[in-house]
Protein backbone atom coordinates (compact mmCIF):
# COMPACT_ATOMS: atom_id res chain seq x y z
CA UNK A 1 0.00 0.00 0.00
CA UNK A 2 2.97 2.41 0.52
CA UNK A 3 4.19 1.79 -3.38
CA UNK A 4 3.59 5.67 -5.23
CA UNK A 5 2.22 3.77 -7.77
CA UNK A 6 0.52 0.62 -6.75
CA UNK A 7 -0.91 1.44 -3.24
CA UNK A 8 -3.42 3.93 -5.10
CA UNK A 9 -4.79 1.20 -7.24
CA UNK A 10 -6.98 0.29 -3.98
CA UNK A 11 -9.23 1.89 -1.44
CA UNK A 12 -8.57 -1.17 1.18
CA UNK A 13 -5.59 -3.30 1.85
CA UNK A 14 -5.30 -6.09 -0.25
CA UNK A 15 -5.15 -9.52 1.08
CA UNK A 16 -2.42 -12.63 0.27
CA UNK A 17 -4.96 -15.50 -1.42
CA UNK A 18 -2.83 -18.21 0.28
CA UNK A 19 -5.78 -20.27 0.83
CA UNK A 20 -9.22 -19.79 -0.97
CA UNK A 21 -11.67 -21.16 1.39
CA UNK A 22 -15.31 -20.56 1.31
CA UNK A 23 -17.76 -19.78 3.85
CA UNK A 24 -18.80 -24.07 4.14
CA UNK A 25 -14.96 -24.67 3.80
CA UNK A 26 -14.86 -25.09 -0.02
CA UNK A 27 -11.24 -25.18 -1.04
CA UNK A 28 -9.58 -22.91 -4.33
CA UNK A 29 -6.97 -22.80 -5.98
CA UNK A 30 -6.33 -26.82 -5.61
CA UNK A 31 -4.37 -28.24 -9.20
CA UNK A 32 -6.21 -32.07 -9.08
CA UNK A 33 -4.38 -33.86 -12.16
CA UNK A 34 -4.39 -37.41 -13.25
CA UNK A 35 -1.92 -39.88 -13.31
CA UNK A 36 -1.03 -43.69 -13.89
CA UNK A 37 -2.38 -46.36 -11.96
CA UNK A 38 0.85 -47.14 -10.77
CA UNK A 39 0.95 -43.34 -9.81
CA UNK A 40 3.36 -42.08 -12.50
CA UNK A 41 2.97 -38.91 -14.68
CA UNK A 42 1.05 -39.42 -17.59
CA UNK A 43 3.30 -38.06 -20.67
CA UNK A 44 3.52 -37.14 -24.27
CA UNK A 45 -0.16 -36.45 -24.45
CA UNK A 46 -0.57 -32.82 -24.76
CA UNK A 47 -2.60 -30.99 -26.82
CA UNK A 48 -1.02 -28.15 -25.83
CA UNK A 49 -0.12 -26.96 -29.05
CA UNK A 50 -4.09 -26.27 -30.23
CA UNK A 51 -5.35 -25.65 -26.92
CA UNK A 52 -6.58 -22.12 -25.76
CA UNK A 53 -3.99 -19.64 -24.48
CA UNK A 54 -4.16 -19.57 -20.64
CA UNK A 55 -4.28 -15.38 -20.08
CA UNK A 56 -2.17 -14.38 -16.66
CA UNK A 57 -3.02 -10.35 -16.04
CA UNK A 58 -0.93 -8.29 -13.89
CA UNK A 59 -3.33 -6.11 -12.62
CA UNK A 60 -3.07 -4.03 -9.54
CA UNK A 61 0.29 -4.81 -9.01
CA UNK A 62 -1.13 -8.57 -8.56
CA UNK A 63 -0.65 -11.58 -10.89
CA UNK A 64 -4.37 -12.51 -11.64
CA UNK A 65 -4.81 -15.60 -10.91
CA UNK A 66 -2.20 -16.56 -8.31
CA UNK A 67 -2.65 -20.21 -9.52
CA UNK A 68 -2.91 -21.40 -12.98
CA UNK A 69 -2.51 -24.52 -15.45
CA UNK A 70 -1.43 -25.74 -18.47
CA UNK A 71 -0.40 -28.09 -21.11
CA UNK A 72 3.20 -28.52 -22.18
CA UNK A 73 3.54 -26.42 -25.35
CA UNK A 74 0.03 -24.23 -24.39
CA UNK A 75 0.61 -20.44 -24.99
CA UNK A 76 0.94 -18.74 -21.70
CA UNK A 77 0.14 -15.29 -22.61
CA UNK A 78 0.89 -12.51 -19.72
CA UNK A 79 -0.51 -9.23 -19.72
CA UNK A 80 -0.03 -6.05 -18.02
CA UNK A 81 -3.16 -4.29 -17.18
CA UNK A 82 -1.34 -1.75 -14.54
CA UNK A 83 -0.04 1.84 -15.24
CA UNK A 84 3.47 0.58 -14.44
CA UNK A 85 6.33 -1.10 -15.37
CA UNK A 86 6.52 -5.15 -14.23
CA UNK A 87 9.55 -7.77 -14.71
CA UNK A 88 8.43 -11.19 -15.73
CA UNK A 89 11.05 -13.67 -13.82
CA UNK A 90 10.37 -17.11 -13.92
CA UNK A 91 12.16 -19.19 -12.45
CA UNK A 92 11.93 -23.06 -13.08
CA UNK A 93 13.08 -26.26 -11.19
CA UNK A 94 12.12 -28.53 -13.55
CA UNK A 95 14.39 -27.95 -16.69
CA UNK A 96 11.91 -25.23 -18.18
CA UNK A 97 13.45 -22.11 -19.48
CA UNK A 98 14.64 -19.49 -17.17
CA UNK A 99 12.88 -15.89 -18.32
CA UNK A 100 13.51 -12.13 -17.03
CA UNK A 101 11.58 -9.82 -19.59
CA UNK A 102 10.87 -6.25 -19.30
CA UNK A 103 7.01 -5.50 -19.72
CA UNK A 104 6.36 -1.58 -19.02
CA UNK A 105 2.63 -0.37 -19.12
CA UNK A 106 0.55 -0.58 -21.65
CA UNK A 107 3.39 -3.04 -23.46
CA UNK A 108 1.84 -5.92 -25.72
CA UNK A 109 1.63 -9.18 -23.71
CA UNK A 110 4.76 -11.49 -23.52
CA UNK A 111 3.85 -14.97 -24.57
CA UNK A 112 5.80 -18.41 -23.41
CA UNK A 113 5.72 -21.79 -23.68
CA UNK A 114 7.08 -24.34 -21.79
CA UNK A 115 8.03 -28.03 -22.54
CA UNK A 116 8.35 -29.85 -19.43
CA UNK A 117 5.86 -31.05 -16.95
CA UNK A 118 6.57 -29.22 -13.55
CA UNK A 119 4.51 -28.13 -10.74
CA UNK A 120 3.98 -24.63 -9.27
CA UNK A 121 6.77 -23.23 -11.71
CA UNK A 122 7.28 -19.56 -10.24
CA UNK A 123 6.44 -16.13 -12.10
CA UNK A 124 7.43 -13.17 -9.93
CA UNK A 125 8.16 -9.31 -10.47
CA UNK A 126 11.15 -8.06 -8.79
CA UNK A 127 9.98 -4.63 -9.02
CA UNK A 128 7.12 -5.50 -6.71
CA UNK A 129 8.30 -8.12 -4.34
CA UNK A 130 5.05 -9.29 -3.34
CA UNK A 131 3.37 -10.23 -7.02
CA UNK A 132 3.55 -13.72 -8.03
CA UNK A 133 1.70 -16.44 -9.60
CA UNK A 134 2.23 -20.48 -9.78
CA UNK A 135 2.10 -21.91 -12.96
CA UNK A 136 1.87 -26.12 -12.97
CA UNK A 137 2.64 -27.43 -16.59
CA UNK A 138 1.22 -30.82 -17.41
CA UNK A 139 1.97 -33.38 -20.19
CA UNK A 140 -1.53 -34.17 -21.13
CA UNK A 141 -5.22 -32.31 -20.54
CA UNK A 142 -6.25 -34.05 -17.73
CA UNK A 143 -6.34 -31.53 -15.13
CA UNK A 144 -8.03 -28.66 -13.66
CA UNK A 145 -8.28 -25.82 -10.33
CA UNK A 146 -10.98 -26.10 -7.65
CA UNK A 147 -12.71 -22.90 -8.20
CA UNK A 148 -14.05 -20.68 -5.13
CA UNK A 149 -16.76 -23.31 -4.83
CA UNK A 150 -14.12 -26.10 -3.96
CA UNK A 151 -15.66 -27.28 -7.68
CA UNK A 152 -13.43 -29.11 -10.39
CA UNK A 153 -14.52 -30.85 -13.80
CA UNK A 154 -11.79 -32.92 -15.57
CA UNK A 155 -13.00 -33.89 -19.01
CA UNK A 156 -12.89 -36.07 -21.94
CA UNK A 157 -10.61 -38.61 -20.05
CA UNK A 158 -10.78 -42.03 -21.76
CA UNK A 159 -11.49 -44.28 -19.64
CA UNK A 160 -9.21 -46.57 -17.34
CA UNK A 161 -7.40 -46.54 -13.86
CA UNK A 162 -6.00 -43.61 -12.52
CA UNK A 163 -4.56 -42.04 -9.60
CA UNK A 164 -6.00 -38.52 -9.14
CA UNK A 165 -3.70 -35.85 -7.45
CA UNK A 166 -4.96 -32.94 -5.46
CA UNK A 167 -2.25 -30.47 -4.98
CA UNK A 168 -2.45 -27.43 -3.28
CA UNK A 169 1.05 -24.94 -2.82
CA UNK A 170 0.89 -24.93 0.96
CA UNK A 171 -0.97 -28.30 2.12
CA UNK A 172 1.08 -30.69 -0.08
CA UNK A 173 -0.52 -33.35 -2.25
CA UNK A 174 -3.18 -36.40 -1.59
CA UNK A 175 -3.76 -38.99 -3.96
CA UNK A 176 -6.62 -41.26 -4.56
CA UNK A 177 -7.33 -43.91 -7.18
CA UNK A 178 -10.11 -43.48 -9.28
CA UNK A 179 -11.85 -45.75 -12.52
CA UNK A 180 -13.45 -44.04 -15.35
CA UNK A 181 -15.82 -46.03 -17.11
CA UNK A 182 -19.08 -44.71 -19.18
CA UNK A 183 -20.71 -42.56 -16.10
CA UNK A 184 -19.18 -39.35 -14.16
CA UNK A 185 -16.88 -40.37 -11.20
CA UNK A 186 -17.07 -37.83 -8.33
CA UNK A 187 -13.98 -37.35 -5.97
CA UNK A 188 -13.78 -35.39 -2.89
CA UNK A 189 -10.52 -34.22 -1.07
CA UNK A 190 -10.29 -32.79 2.68
CA UNK A 191 -7.53 -30.60 3.73
CA UNK A 192 -6.30 -29.62 6.93
CA UNK A 193 -4.33 -27.52 8.34
CA UNK A 194 -1.70 -28.65 10.92
CA UNK B 1 58.80 -4.24 6.84
CA UNK B 2 59.81 -1.34 4.34
CA UNK B 3 60.03 1.78 6.32
CA UNK B 4 58.06 4.50 4.29
CA UNK B 5 57.08 8.04 3.92
CA UNK B 6 53.37 8.26 4.51
CA UNK B 7 51.39 10.10 1.38
CA UNK B 8 48.79 11.48 3.93
CA UNK B 9 46.40 12.22 0.53
CA UNK B 10 47.12 8.11 -0.71
CA UNK B 11 45.99 7.27 2.54
CA UNK B 12 43.01 9.85 3.27
CA UNK B 13 41.89 8.32 0.03
CA UNK B 14 42.76 4.99 0.47
CA UNK B 15 40.37 5.47 3.55
CA UNK B 16 37.47 6.81 1.70
CA UNK B 17 37.87 4.11 -0.70
CA UNK B 18 37.60 1.99 1.96
CA UNK B 19 34.41 3.61 3.26
CA UNK B 20 32.94 3.78 0.08
CA UNK B 21 33.14 0.20 -0.65
CA UNK B 22 31.31 -0.22 3.01
CA UNK B 23 28.32 1.73 1.97
CA UNK B 24 28.53 0.02 -1.44
CA UNK B 25 28.17 -3.94 1.01
CA UNK B 26 25.31 -1.94 2.30
CA UNK B 27 23.22 -0.95 -0.99
CA UNK B 28 24.18 -4.75 -2.11
CA UNK B 29 22.75 -6.20 1.12
CA UNK B 30 19.73 -3.89 0.11
CA UNK B 31 19.10 -5.14 -2.44
CA UNK B 32 18.94 -8.98 -1.65
CA UNK B 33 17.02 -7.74 1.59
CA UNK B 34 14.69 -6.16 -0.61
CA UNK B 35 14.28 -9.06 -3.28
CA UNK B 36 15.49 -6.41 -5.90
CA UNK B 37 18.30 -8.45 -8.08
CA UNK B 38 16.39 -9.55 -11.16
CA UNK B 39 14.64 -6.41 -10.83
CA UNK B 40 16.70 -4.40 -14.35
CA UNK B 41 17.01 -7.41 -16.16
CA UNK B 42 19.57 -6.13 -18.62
CA UNK B 43 23.20 -5.02 -17.94
CA UNK B 44 25.10 -3.07 -18.36
CA UNK B 45 22.20 -0.92 -19.27
CA UNK B 46 18.88 -0.27 -17.22
CA UNK B 47 16.09 -0.76 -19.15
CA UNK B 48 17.61 0.29 -22.11
CA UNK B 49 19.23 2.99 -20.67
CA UNK B 50 23.35 3.75 -20.55
CA UNK B 51 23.62 3.46 -16.82
CA UNK B 52 24.41 6.81 -16.03
CA UNK B 53 21.10 8.31 -18.09
CA UNK B 54 18.68 6.05 -16.58
CA UNK B 55 16.07 8.63 -15.67
CA UNK B 56 15.35 8.93 -11.69
CA UNK B 57 11.81 9.24 -12.20
CA UNK B 58 12.05 5.71 -13.32
CA UNK B 59 13.95 3.76 -10.66
CA UNK B 60 10.69 2.60 -8.91
CA UNK B 61 9.99 -0.32 -7.04
CA UNK B 62 12.96 -3.01 -6.28
CA UNK B 63 14.50 -0.87 -9.58
CA UNK B 64 15.42 2.13 -6.69
CA UNK B 65 17.76 -0.60 -5.00
CA UNK B 66 19.88 -2.60 -7.99
CA UNK B 67 19.81 0.77 -9.95
CA UNK B 68 21.88 2.63 -7.25
CA UNK B 69 23.36 -0.11 -6.79
CA UNK B 70 25.05 -0.58 -9.60
CA UNK B 71 25.71 3.43 -9.68
CA UNK B 72 27.39 3.45 -6.63
CA UNK B 73 29.71 -0.01 -7.90
CA UNK B 74 30.98 2.25 -10.72
CA UNK B 75 31.91 4.93 -8.38
CA UNK B 76 33.81 2.14 -6.43
CA UNK B 77 34.77 0.94 -9.26
CA UNK B 78 36.46 4.28 -10.43
CA UNK B 79 37.61 5.24 -7.04
CA UNK B 80 39.99 2.27 -7.09
CA UNK B 81 40.95 2.64 -10.57
CA UNK B 82 42.76 6.11 -8.73
CA UNK B 83 43.71 4.05 -5.81
CA UNK B 84 45.82 1.77 -7.97
CA UNK B 85 46.95 4.36 -10.38
CA UNK B 86 48.38 6.37 -7.07
CA UNK B 87 49.63 3.59 -5.81
CA UNK B 88 51.90 2.28 -9.08
CA UNK B 89 53.02 6.05 -9.31
CA UNK B 90 53.54 7.39 -5.65
CA UNK B 91 54.39 4.45 -3.37
CA UNK B 92 58.05 2.91 -3.51
CA UNK B 93 57.03 -0.25 -2.06
CA UNK B 94 56.87 -2.83 -5.19
CA UNK B 95 54.59 -5.20 -3.20
CA UNK B 96 51.94 -2.01 -2.94
CA UNK B 97 52.24 -1.38 -6.35
CA UNK B 98 50.51 -4.51 -7.02
CA UNK B 99 48.41 -4.53 -4.37
CA UNK B 100 46.68 -1.77 -5.79
CA UNK B 101 46.05 -3.47 -9.51
CA UNK B 102 44.79 -6.76 -7.32
CA UNK B 103 42.71 -4.56 -6.01
CA UNK B 104 41.64 -2.84 -9.63
CA UNK B 105 41.34 -6.39 -10.75
CA UNK B 106 39.06 -7.47 -8.21
CA UNK B 107 36.78 -4.62 -8.54
CA UNK B 108 36.35 -5.40 -12.19
CA UNK B 109 35.85 -8.76 -11.74
CA UNK B 110 33.41 -7.96 -8.80
CA UNK B 111 31.63 -6.04 -11.50
CA UNK B 112 31.38 -8.64 -14.45
CA UNK B 113 30.10 -11.09 -11.24
CA UNK B 114 27.27 -9.00 -10.82
CA UNK B 115 26.11 -8.17 -14.30
CA UNK B 116 26.73 -12.47 -15.15
CA UNK B 117 24.71 -12.78 -12.06
CA UNK B 118 21.56 -10.70 -13.97
CA UNK B 119 21.89 -11.72 -17.29
CA UNK B 120 22.69 -15.60 -17.12
CA UNK B 121 20.04 -15.49 -14.19
CA UNK B 122 22.15 -17.38 -11.76
CA UNK B 123 21.64 -17.29 -8.31
CA UNK B 124 24.81 -18.92 -7.32
CA UNK B 125 26.59 -16.50 -8.89
CA UNK B 126 25.03 -14.16 -6.44
CA UNK B 127 26.40 -15.13 -3.56
CA UNK B 128 29.47 -15.50 -5.13
CA UNK B 129 28.75 -12.22 -5.62
CA UNK B 130 28.43 -11.51 -2.60
CA UNK B 131 31.54 -13.27 -1.14
CA UNK B 132 33.59 -11.51 -3.01
CA UNK B 133 32.42 -8.48 -2.55
CA UNK B 134 33.11 -8.59 1.37
CA UNK B 135 36.65 -10.17 0.41
CA UNK B 136 37.17 -6.94 -1.56
CA UNK B 137 36.53 -4.77 1.38
CA UNK B 138 39.10 -6.51 3.34
CA UNK B 139 41.45 -5.36 0.58
CA UNK B 140 40.81 -2.01 0.74
CA UNK B 141 40.81 -1.48 4.51
CA UNK B 142 44.08 -3.43 4.36
CA UNK B 143 45.88 -1.13 1.61
CA UNK B 144 44.17 2.21 3.76
CA UNK B 145 46.23 0.23 6.47
CA UNK B 146 49.22 -0.02 4.61
CA UNK B 147 49.31 3.52 3.79
CA UNK B 148 48.71 4.76 7.22
CA UNK B 149 51.44 6.68 9.68
CA UNK B 150 50.17 3.46 12.55
CA UNK B 151 51.75 1.45 9.72
CA UNK B 152 55.07 2.84 9.45
CA UNK B 153 55.47 3.82 13.47
CA UNK B 154 54.61 -0.13 13.98
CA UNK B 155 57.91 -0.76 12.53
CA UNK B 156 59.95 2.26 14.21
CA UNK B 157 58.84 1.25 17.63
CA UNK B 158 59.49 -1.81 19.40
CA UNK B 159 56.48 -3.26 19.88
CA UNK B 160 56.09 -6.45 21.77
CA UNK B 161 55.73 -9.64 19.08
CA UNK B 162 52.61 -11.38 19.36
CA UNK B 163 53.06 -14.96 19.91
CA UNK B 164 52.65 -17.88 17.68
CA UNK B 165 49.76 -19.59 19.25
CA UNK B 166 47.96 -16.22 18.94
CA UNK B 167 48.32 -15.49 16.22
CA UNK B 168 46.46 -18.70 15.00
CA UNK B 169 44.13 -18.53 16.69
CA UNK B 170 42.98 -15.12 15.27
CA UNK B 171 44.06 -16.73 11.77
CA UNK B 172 41.21 -19.38 12.39
CA UNK B 173 38.31 -17.46 13.81
CA UNK B 174 39.39 -14.87 10.72
CA UNK B 175 38.84 -18.01 8.51
CA UNK B 176 35.44 -18.88 10.29
CA UNK B 177 34.36 -15.53 10.28
CA UNK B 178 34.97 -15.61 6.56
CA UNK B 179 33.33 -19.24 6.18
CA UNK B 180 30.23 -18.20 8.21
CA UNK B 181 29.77 -15.27 5.52
CA UNK B 182 30.00 -17.45 3.00
CA UNK B 183 27.30 -19.31 4.53
CA UNK B 184 24.86 -16.59 4.95
CA UNK B 185 25.43 -15.18 1.51
CA UNK B 186 24.31 -18.70 0.55
CA UNK B 187 21.39 -18.67 2.73
CA UNK B 188 20.39 -15.47 1.23
CA UNK B 189 20.82 -17.05 -2.10
CA UNK B 190 17.99 -19.30 -1.65
CA UNK B 191 15.92 -16.72 -1.85
CA UNK B 192 13.00 -18.45 0.63
CA UNK B 193 13.13 -16.10 3.06
CA UNK B 194 13.72 -17.05 6.96
CA UNK B 195 13.82 -21.03 7.02
CA UNK B 196 13.34 -21.32 10.13
CA UNK B 197 11.53 -18.28 12.49
CA UNK B 198 11.91 -18.85 15.47
CA UNK B 199 14.90 -18.16 17.61
CA UNK B 200 16.64 -19.10 19.95
CA UNK B 201 14.55 -22.10 19.39
CA UNK B 202 14.05 -23.83 16.14
CA UNK B 203 9.93 -24.55 15.63
CA UNK B 204 10.33 -24.88 19.50
CA UNK B 205 13.04 -27.28 19.63
CA UNK B 206 16.79 -27.04 20.18
CA UNK B 207 17.11 -29.23 16.46
CA UNK B 208 14.01 -28.75 14.20
CA UNK B 209 12.43 -31.92 12.63
CA UNK B 210 13.17 -31.97 9.34
CA UNK B 211 11.05 -34.84 7.54
CA UNK B 212 9.36 -34.14 4.66
CA UNK B 213 5.94 -33.71 7.00
CA UNK B 214 7.65 -31.32 9.18
CA UNK B 215 8.84 -29.23 6.37
CA UNK B 216 5.00 -29.44 4.90
CA UNK B 217 4.05 -27.72 7.79
CA UNK B 218 6.15 -25.27 8.16
CA UNK B 219 5.21 -24.27 4.60
CA UNK B 220 1.66 -24.53 5.34
CA UNK B 221 2.03 -22.44 8.47
CA UNK B 222 4.16 -19.33 6.35
CA UNK B 223 2.07 -15.93 5.55
CA UNK B 224 4.84 -14.10 4.00
CA UNK B 225 3.37 -11.36 1.48
CA UNK B 226 7.45 -11.25 -0.63
CA UNK B 227 7.60 -14.16 -3.56
CA UNK B 228 9.33 -16.42 -1.16
CA UNK B 229 10.26 -20.03 -2.69
CA UNK B 230 8.87 -22.92 -0.45
CA UNK B 231 11.22 -23.83 1.74
CA UNK B 232 13.34 -26.91 2.09
CA UNK B 233 14.97 -29.21 4.72
CA UNK B 234 18.69 -28.02 3.33
CA UNK B 235 17.80 -24.77 4.04
CA UNK B 236 16.72 -25.42 7.36
CA UNK B 237 19.55 -27.39 8.24
CA UNK B 238 21.84 -24.19 6.54
CA UNK B 239 20.17 -21.82 9.08
CA UNK B 240 21.10 -24.25 11.93
CA UNK B 241 24.68 -24.76 10.60
CA UNK B 242 25.16 -21.07 10.66
CA UNK B 243 23.45 -20.93 14.23
CA UNK B 244 26.14 -22.88 15.07
CA UNK B 245 28.85 -21.70 13.25
CA UNK B 246 28.12 -18.09 15.20
CA UNK B 247 28.49 -19.62 18.98
CA UNK B 248 32.06 -21.45 17.63
CA UNK B 249 33.16 -17.66 16.32
CA UNK B 250 31.77 -16.16 19.98
CA UNK B 251 34.15 -18.68 21.60
CA UNK B 252 37.14 -18.39 19.41
CA UNK B 253 36.81 -14.43 19.33
CA UNK B 254 36.53 -14.39 23.52
CA UNK B 255 39.22 -16.51 23.47
CA UNK B 256 41.62 -14.28 21.42
CA UNK B 257 40.77 -11.34 23.52
CA UNK B 258 41.35 -13.41 26.92
CA UNK B 259 44.77 -14.43 25.55
CA UNK B 260 45.77 -11.19 24.03
CA UNK B 261 44.73 -9.74 27.02
CA UNK B 262 46.89 -12.38 29.11
CA UNK B 263 49.92 -12.35 26.63
CA UNK B 264 50.46 -8.84 25.35
CA UNK B 265 48.54 -6.82 28.38
CA UNK B 266 45.83 -5.04 28.42
CA UNK B 267 47.41 -1.33 26.95
CA UNK B 268 48.85 -3.22 24.08
CA UNK B 269 46.49 -1.89 20.99
CA UNK B 270 45.88 -5.17 19.35
CA UNK B 271 44.53 -6.52 22.84
CA UNK B 272 42.22 -3.42 22.79
CA UNK B 273 41.39 -4.58 18.77
CA UNK B 274 40.36 -7.93 20.19
CA UNK B 275 37.91 -6.47 22.64
CA UNK B 276 36.47 -4.22 19.81
CA UNK B 277 35.83 -7.32 17.78
CA UNK B 278 34.00 -9.04 20.81
CA UNK B 279 32.13 -5.98 21.10
CA UNK B 280 30.91 -6.63 17.16
CA UNK B 281 30.40 -10.12 17.57
CA UNK B 282 28.24 -9.59 20.23
CA UNK B 283 26.29 -6.83 18.06
CA UNK B 284 26.01 -9.85 15.48
CA UNK B 285 24.49 -11.94 17.48
CA UNK B 286 21.62 -9.27 18.54
CA UNK B 287 21.25 -8.50 15.00
CA UNK B 288 21.30 -12.10 13.89
CA UNK B 289 18.33 -12.91 16.28
CA UNK B 290 16.85 -9.49 15.06
CA UNK B 291 16.47 -10.67 11.64
CA UNK B 292 14.54 -13.69 12.63
CA UNK B 293 12.56 -11.82 15.24
CA UNK B 294 11.54 -8.76 12.36
CA UNK B 295 10.76 -11.57 9.72
CA UNK B 296 13.67 -10.57 7.76
CA UNK B 297 13.20 -7.07 7.71
CA UNK B 298 15.66 -5.70 4.95
CA UNK B 299 17.26 -2.94 7.29
CA UNK B 300 17.79 -4.88 9.90
CA UNK B 301 19.11 -8.13 7.73
CA UNK B 302 21.17 -5.83 5.88
CA UNK B 303 22.68 -4.41 8.89
CA UNK B 304 23.79 -8.24 9.59
CA UNK B 305 25.43 -8.23 6.75
CA UNK B 306 27.13 -4.97 7.71
CA UNK B 307 28.36 -6.00 10.93
CA UNK B 308 29.47 -9.32 9.42
CA UNK B 309 32.06 -7.23 7.20
CA UNK B 310 33.17 -5.31 9.98
CA UNK B 311 34.00 -8.55 11.99
CA UNK B 312 35.41 -9.81 8.58
CA UNK B 313 38.35 -7.13 8.66
CA UNK B 314 38.69 -6.37 11.86
CA UNK B 315 39.92 -9.98 12.38
CA UNK B 316 42.23 -9.58 9.21
CA UNK B 317 43.61 -6.54 10.36
CA UNK B 318 44.54 -8.16 13.38
CA UNK B 319 46.14 -10.70 11.54
CA UNK B 320 47.66 -8.35 9.22
CA UNK B 321 49.11 -6.42 12.36
CA UNK B 322 50.15 -9.58 14.65
CA UNK B 323 51.94 -11.29 11.57
CA UNK B 324 53.66 -7.90 11.04
CA UNK B 325 54.86 -7.21 14.24
CA UNK B 326 56.21 -10.48 14.76
CA UNK B 327 58.28 -10.44 11.76
CA UNK B 328 60.81 -7.98 13.43
CA UNK B 329 64.32 -9.59 13.64
CA UNK B 330 65.47 -10.04 16.83
CA UNK B 331 69.05 -7.91 17.77
CA UNK B 332 72.37 -9.19 16.33
CA UNK B 333 74.27 -12.13 18.73
CA UNK B 334 77.54 -9.62 18.89
CA UNK B 335 75.82 -6.35 20.97
CA UNK B 336 74.33 -9.04 23.65
CA UNK B 337 78.17 -10.75 24.08
CA UNK B 338 79.48 -7.16 24.56
CA UNK B 339 76.60 -6.07 27.33
CA UNK B 340 77.14 -9.47 29.26
CA UNK B 341 80.92 -9.06 29.05
CA UNK B 342 80.54 -5.30 30.56
CA UNK B 343 78.51 -6.71 33.32
CA UNK B 344 81.13 -9.44 34.36
CA UNK B 345 83.78 -7.05 34.60
CA UNK B 346 81.48 -4.57 36.83
CA UNK B 347 80.48 -7.02 38.78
Amino acid sequence: MQDAICGPLYKTVPTTHFYVVGPNGEFGDVIVSLKDADGKAITGKSTGASAPDVVLDQKGCLYRPQILAAQTGEKIIVKNSDPTVHNVHITSTAGNTEHNDIQIAGAPPLIYTFDKPEMFMKFQCDIHPWMFAWVSLFDNPYFAISGADGKFVIKDVPPGKYTIVADHRKLGEQTQTVEVADKNVSVHFTFHVK
Amino acid sequence: MNNTEVNRPLHRFAVLAAIATFFLLGAGGLVTSHEAGMSVPDWPNSYGYNMFLFPPSRWIGGIFYEHTHRLWASCVGLMTAILAVWLWLKDSRKWMKWIGIAAFLLVVAQGVLGGLRVTLKLDNLGAIHGVVGQSFFVLMCAIALFTSKFWRKMAEEKELNVPGSLRVLVLMATILIFCQLALGATMRAQHAGLSINTFPSAYGKFWPDTSPDAIQQYNARRIDIMNYSPITAFQVILQMVHRMVALAIFISVALCAAQAWRKLGKNDALTKFAFVWLGLILVQIGLGAATIWTNKAADVATAHLLCGALSLVTGALWCIIAFARSSVRPAPQTESFGAFGTFAANK
